[in-house]
């Protein structure tokens, strides 16, 4: 197969930021996710828990809490608006203020009419959801002290609100308080300090549970206003529930970074006397857990320590399947990092900054498994920081390394750099065409004379670009009537065709000669994780969610026989186990049959001239294939020649020189910056 | 240290008529290592369980036959082989009662042995070099047998070894005074002829003996003159036409033994291990000139390990068969176990020995250890003979070792002292190595035996060569201590690497005992003596913190050992300005010798209980003042003088209070003393249970440090297959 010259990159300092608030739509099964810094990502959880769409944040913004109603998404935050989200157009579709001051908690009634808020000042606000807004109805009656956490009862009359040291519950209809619950406070020297209601749950039999900063996971009947039971959970704070849809199990997130599960069953079996008792017990986080869904068959969590886990519920799910694995997802599923393949420029994507680095170089060969002495090192050039409030959301660098864009959801800027040895310019280009205004991905030709943006109901707009203007050539539109936004965006190396992708699953590729449509690529019902067109044989490569690799020909507008052989033969089970997605198809220039493509935990090269390898062949056979002479080497190998020395990729791409580069993350990397999690009493300390 | 148990008696022996062989033919290894046969010299075998010292069956020819090879045993057919009268193979079982009733076969030529190897086939070795394996013999007795040796020449000694599954027969043969080794391989055959190198004229080998060393064959041989030698051959040989042309065989000298004024007559060597050989009928060289000795000789440090006196007349035969001597003498034929374990130096010297010194010293002493261990390595001979020519150009002829050795018997002291400084002059000093020993020797019995002859000087110049070692000279340090040469034993102690624990407390005893006054005059090495200054003239610079303990410290610590303020006050005006050395400069420096030097506890205390109670606490006294000038912070061991290291003085001090714990718990003189070791001990381990706590810490820091190591770029090559 050959030896390749690795430049491992551990400079990228990508710091994931903190989960704060998740919410789960059990109907098209799309996870939202909150993080501290405002971003909303979408995770799909029937494929495979694809991250299909993230909504870059914004200083100032920071999302407390998270509501599906229907399809639609809404926020609040401490800045005290309640948002709802544009899921086509990846950007906030309005804002509105409550004038309560920061809202800590909004919630929706089952039936989806109305948005609950609370708020700092004490009230409850409802809003009327509108086909195309909310508005403001009334509140209910205002309380003293803010309201942290709020539930619907199932019918929509009662509503039970967390507060500092009580609990109320309100008749909705009338708006007045019906009872209000005292929570004790915390033993010792917390004696003095207010008890936060962090999260209740108000179940069908108006049972109230409560969970708060004294670290009590409390039962309450809600029509008496009494304490049934309270279970002492940690010696910290309890910060978020959860309750299954057929409310048999809560779930409460602590401070500690467990997850307890409770119970309603009979304490002896057969018998008809159901309590709440405290059955498991998970671990699977270093920090506070701040966000928790409970799913039909899984726990999901989420924290401080930015990693979202899914934690299936093994009594739920078929053992020793893949459905029964833990995820953790560390890693957006998109790249972060632009490589200019002929200049040999990393560009790193912050969400608000650029970096733009060099990389290194060494002299000499060495034997393979060897460290090259490095005799020029990596060097940052430029450090761009964003204009306006907005994150960055996409950015790409040209091939030959003289333009770089960004964007975010409010504007496109685009520069010129002019790199020598010694030196460093960037000159902002000044006028863009009114084309390029909300883009949700960048793409720049090989030849770096066009660049490529998805806008808008899945529109792309190309545009020329010299040395003295930029303007629009054209906008290529397709006819699916999806509106759903293109998350990748392909042109071939010959400037001929251009392959995009949405998250509705479709792949359309545009003649850019003709500027049409060219073909479309037969649907496939998990969404593209990866796609590239291969610059001699002009077909397009394809990778799933699901794992599933496609080979379309685009002259025959067909797929390839390759393709249908894999598709006969089917996926090694090793392979399609994985649980990180692949995230960039590259090619082999001096091999037109090696396709490479990597995920988080390896990379692979794909050797289509080798065959397949069986379902009972060993996939992972490098170290074997090692021992081997050369002769029964060649026998015994096939096409998927996986490398895992490199761990926590963000990327892996072939330069010209048919050097690779690495970019590695060590998760020990960002937990060490993470702050110090609660102090627990550890045996021996 | 290899050593030599008590022996017992296998078999009496009829002393055979001319008196100068033994009666026994051969001995040989039966079924286990606890069975042999013995051949007699002339008729018949006997089978003996060494065990119990008994025979278990005897096999006679008939009167008028003799037996011409010592018999074997074929383990894998449990048979019996011997020859009669040259020409008549027999072969019996354990239960054949009578020879002649067991299988015979006469062969056509002489047979000169039969040799069974150890996991090998019998082979029968002809008078004229032929080998036949037995089976191959018997299967046609009448067969011709041809003639490889050429009509002079006579196999003086043969052996059969079984190497890497390669079965090899190994004789010796002499031609007109050249002797030369033949090598032939069986299955598939061939044969190799090596020449022996000439030792001398006249000088013939008179013991061989051959070994498998790692893929080679190790043959040891030992001249009359006392030289043993050792060539290797390899196994496989070179892949020349057999036999076509005759290779000379390089060797090495491995000792040069003692031989006394008569050159050795019945001698022979074997080699036990790797590092030991057993060497009977040589001299001991402490002993005078009687050959009777058994001696185990380490070759690698050159130092005799066990050496035994045997009665009556030794007729240099030896065999050693796991683990135990067999070795005929006077009228008897005796079993030695003996005991070689591995040889190191730390086992050779007692104890490893001032490894710090070792570094800071000038090479000089580093290159003196390398000829001690690989001594028997010199220049090849053609490279030594070219400066001695070219010398003997030379103006001045000095004396050869052996004329300034006989000139030491009877010439005054200064002539002997002019010659032996000239001898010492020259550059290739190293070859004489192995001779400079007798030298010594020579001058010390001289000395020993005239008393007023004794030279200071060429002694001195002797051991400063640090060639010598007490086992190569043992009276010279006892000489030394008899004259008061204290100079001569310093150097004797520094250099000597095997002092035995007696001596050393010999001169220990003599050292404190020594008047102060005299010691003053005494004319040391300077390098010692200006420690010693170093550290009296450091005693008054300060009076601080010492490693965590100060003298306050120490008396809070004892105020509640002892009741009284009256004797607090006594202690505290006797004990803490008393650090002032309770010893004179030369005297502490002769004794810093003592405390450097290699020594085995066991040994030692048995001869240091011998100590009178004053001098017990006057070397306390100066051990202590040792360890609290150690033990200051401003006292670092960074000044690179030869000198005894902490370890070593609280080592002494151990044994100084094993040895007489009685006697200072109940001298009243010895009890502040006793006190102040006490507290300053506690103090210490307080310290050190605090730099333990910590320690665990420390090391993980460290194996986090080792673990960080990727940097945040590499490039790195690697190979898909």
């Amino acid at each position: 197969m050959g030896e390749f010259k690795v430049h491992r990159v551990r400079f990228f300092d990508y710091m994931p930021s903190a989960i704060r608030a998740m919410a789960f739509n059990s109907h098209t099964e799309r996870l939202a996710v909150a993080r501290a810094d405002g971003a909303v990502e979408i995770f799909n959880f029937a494929d495979n828990y694809f991250q299909e769409k993230v909504i870059p944040g914004r200083d100032g913004r920071a999302v407390e809490a998270l509501c599906w109603v229907g399809r639609r998404l809404f926020s609040a935050g401490l800045d005290g608006e309640l948002t709802e989200y544009d899921l086509e157009n990846l950007r906030p579709k309005y804002s509105i203020e409550a004038y309560g001051g920061p809202v800590w908690t909004i919630s929706g009634n089952s039936q989806g009419t109305l948005l609950a808020a609370g708020c700092e000042d004490g009230t409850v606000k409802m809003f009327e959801i509108l086909d195309e807004r909310i508005q403001f109805q009334r509140n209910l009656d205002r309380q003293k002290g803010r309201i942290i956490s709020l539930a619907w009862h199932p019918s929509g009359t009662k509503m039970a609100a967390g507060m500092m040291d009580m609990i109320r519950i309100f008749d909705t209809e009338t708006g007045s308080a019906t009872h209000r619950m005292l929570v004790e406070r915390g033993a010792g020297a917390s004696k003095s300090k207010e008890v936060v209601v962090w999260s209740v749950a108000f179940l069908s039999d108006h049972t109230v549970i409560s969970g708060d900063s004294a670290g009590k996971f409390q039962i309450w009947d809600g029509s008496t206003g009494t304490l049934i039971r309270s279970h002492p959970v940690t010696k910290w704070d309890v910060l978020v529930l959860s309750v299954s849809q057929d409310e048999s199990s809560v779930i409460a997130g602590t401070s500690e970074g467990t997850v307890v599960q409770f119970q309603f069953i009979a304490s002896t079996a057969g018998q008809e006397d159901k309590h709440w008792f405290r059955t498991r017990t998970f671990k699977n986080h270093s920090h506070d857990v701040r966000a928790l869904v409970h799913t039909d068959t899984a726990v999901v969590s989420g924290g401080m320590d930015t990693q979202l886990v899914v934690r299936p519920l093994l009594d739920k799910v078929e053992k020793n399947t893949q459905e029964s694995a833990l995820r953790k997802i560390a890693f957006p599923h998109r790249n972060l990092v632009s490589c200019a393949k002929k200049a040999g420029l990393l560009l790193f994507q912050f969400p608000d900054h650029l970096e733009l680095w060099r990389l290194g170089e060494s002299d000499g060969n060495g034997a393979p498994g060897e460290i090259l002495p490095v005799k020029r090192k990596p060097e940052k050039l430029i450090q761009l920081k964003r204009k306006g409030e907005d994150h960055i959301c996409c950015s790409a660098l040209s091939p030959c390394g003289s333009w770089l864009a960004y964007s975010t959801v409010s504007s496109v800027r685009l520069y010129r750099l002019t790199l020598s040895s010694n030196s460093v310019s960037i000159q902002k280009v000044s006028k863009l065409p009114k084309e390029l205004r909300s883009v949700h991905q960048l793409c720049f030709s090989l030849d770096s004379s066009r660049l490529f943006a998805s806008s808008s109901l899945s529109s792309v707009v190309v545009v020329a670009l010299d040395q003295t203007e930029c303007r629009c050539l054209h906008t290529l539109k397709h006819k699916s009537g999806s509106k759903q936004p293109i998350h990748i965006l392909c042109p071939s190396e010959d400037g001929r065709w251009l392959a995009a992708a949405n998250t509705d699953c479709e792949i359309h590729v545009f003649d850019l000669h003709k500027k049409k449509l060219h073909c479309s690529v037969p649907a496939y019902s998990s969404c593209p994780t990866a796609v590239s067109i291969h610059p001699a044989s002009c077909s397009l490569v394809s990778v799933h969610a699901d794992q599933q690799i496609f080979e379309f020909s685009l002259k025959q507008k067909e797929y390839t026989e390759w393709s249908r052989q894999l598709q006969r033969q089917g996926l090694h089970p090793l392979w399609l186990q994985r649980d990180t997605p692949v995230t960039r198809v590259t090619f082999n220039p001096t091999n037109p049959a090696h396709i490479v493509l990597h995920d988080a935990f390896m990379f692979c090269i794909i050797d289509q001239s080798l065959p397949l390898p069986k379902a009972e062949t060993k996939l992972y056979n490098q170290m074997v294939l090692r021992s081997f002479p050369q002769p029964q080497r060649s026998r015994e190998s096939h096409a998927f020649k996986i490398c895992k020395n490199f761990q926590h990729l963000l990327s892996v791409t072939l330069l010209e020189d048919l050097s690779l580069v690495v970019v590695e993350r060590p998760l020990l990397d960002i937990v060490s910056q993470l702050p110090a999690p609660v102090r627990q009493k550890k045996f021996a300390t | 240290m290899a050593a030599l148990c008590e022996g017992y008696t296998l078999c009496g022996l009829v002393p055979a008529l001319n008196q100068l062989s033994s009666e026994i033919q051969g001995i040989e290894e039966e079924r286990d290592c606890d069975h042999v046969i013995v051949t007699d010299s002339t008729r018949s075998v006997t089978l003996y369980k060494v065990s119990d010292q008994k025979p278990l069956g005897s096999w006679t020819v008939k009167q008028g036959q003799t037996l011409t090879c010592p018999a074997v045993f074929n383990k894998h057919t449990h048979e019996y082989v011997a020859v009669s009268d040259n020409k008549v193979i027999r072969i019996w079982k354990e239960d054949d009662i009578l020879l002649d009733k067991a299988f015979k076969a006469t062969v056509s030529a002489d047979v000169r042995a039969v040799h069974c190897a150890h996991g090998g086939e019998p082979a029968v070795l002809f008078q004229r070099g032929a080998v036949r394996l037995l089976d191959s013999l018997l299967s046609a007795p009448q067969q011709p047998v041809e003639e490889i040796l050429v009509p002079e020449e006579a196999i003086r000694w043969s052996t059969s070894i079984v190497a890497e599954t390669q079965q090899l027969i190994i004789f010796t043969t002499e031609l007109n005074g050249d002797h030369f080794l033949y090598l032939q391989r069986l299955n598939p055959n061939s044969v190799q002829k090596y020449r022996l190198e000439p030792e001398g004229p006249g000088l013939s080998p008179l013991s061989f003996w051959a070994s498998c060393k790692d893929k080679n064959i190790c043959l040891l041989y030992l001249y009359p003159n006392g030289h043993l030698y050792q060539s290797l051959v390899s196994v496989r040989g070179p892949a020349t036409d057999e036999g076509a042309q005759v290779v000379p065989l390089p060797r090495d000298p491995l000792l040069s033994l003692p031989v006394g004024e008569e050159p050795l007559d019945a001698a022979s060597a074997i080699f036990l291990d790797d590092a030991h050989v057993a060497v009977v009928g040589v001299p001991h060289p402490a002993a005078g000139p009687g050959k009777d000795f058994l001696c185990i000789w380490n070759t690698n440090f050159q130092t005799l390990q066990a050496a035994k006196e045997m009665a009556g007349k030794l007729y240099g035969q030896l065999w050693s068969y796991s683990s135990k001597l067999f070795i005929p003498h006077g009228k008897v034929l005796s079993v030695i176990p003996f005991a070689c374990p591995r040889s190191s130096l730390a086992s050779a010297l007692g104890k490893l020995k001032q490894v710090k010194t070792e570094e800071t010293k000038p090479p000089t002493l580093v290159s003196s250890w390398n000829t001690i261990l690989h001594g028997e390595q010199p220049p090849k001979p053609v490279e030594t003979r070219k400066p001695r020519t070219t010398r003997r150009t030379q103006s001045a002829p000095s004396l050869t070792i052996d004329q300034v050795q006989n000139l030491i018997k009877t010439a005054p002291a200064e002539e002997v002292q002019k010659e032996v400084e000239r001898l010492l002059s020259r550059q290739d000093l190293q070859d004489l190595q192995p001779s400079l020993g007798q030298l010594a020797l020579a001058l010390v019995s001289r000395s020993l035996a005239d008393p007023a002859f004794y030279s200071s000087s060429s002694l001195t110049q002797l051991v400063h060569t640090q060639c010598l070692s007490h086992s190569v000279c043992p009276d010279l340090l006892p000489l030394a201590l008899e004259k008061k040469d204290y100079f001569l034993c310093q150097l004797c102690l520094q250099f000597f690497p095997d002092i035995p624990e007696a001596v050393t407390c010999a001169c220990l005893k003599a050292f404190i005992s020594l008047p102060d006054a005299d010691s003053e005059k005494l004319n040391l090495e300077p390098e010692s003596v200006s420690f010693m200054e170093m550290l009296i003239s450091n005693e008054h610079a300060q009076m601080g913190l010492q490693n965590g303990f100060s003298p306050a410290s120490c008396e809070e610590g004892r105020t509640d050992t002892i009741g009284g303020p009256q004797t607090k006050a006594e202690e505290k005006g006797n004990a803490s300005p008393k650090q002032s050395c309770p010893l004179g400069l030369h005297k502490a420096a002769l004794i810093n010798e003592v405390l450097q030097t290699a020594y085995s506890e066991t040994f030692l205390l048995p001869h240091l209980k011998d100590f009178s109670s004053d001098h017990v606490v006057l070397f306390l006294q100066y051990l202590e003042f040792l360890y609290l000038r150690y033990s200051t912070d401003s006292f670092s061991q960074t000044h690179g003088c030869r000198s005894p290291t902490l370890n070593q003085i609280l080592d002494w001090v151990c044994m100084l209070l094993d040895a007489h714990f009685t006697v200072l718990v109940m001298t009243p003189a010895a009890k502040g003393l006793l006190l102040n070791l006490q507290c300053f001990v506690r103090s210490q381990v307080r310290l050190f249970s605090e730099l333990g706590k910590i320690e665990g810490s420390l090391q993980q820091l460290n194996s986090m440090k080792m673990k960080k190591d990727v940097g945040q770029y590499s490039i790195e090559v690697i190979e898909l297959y």
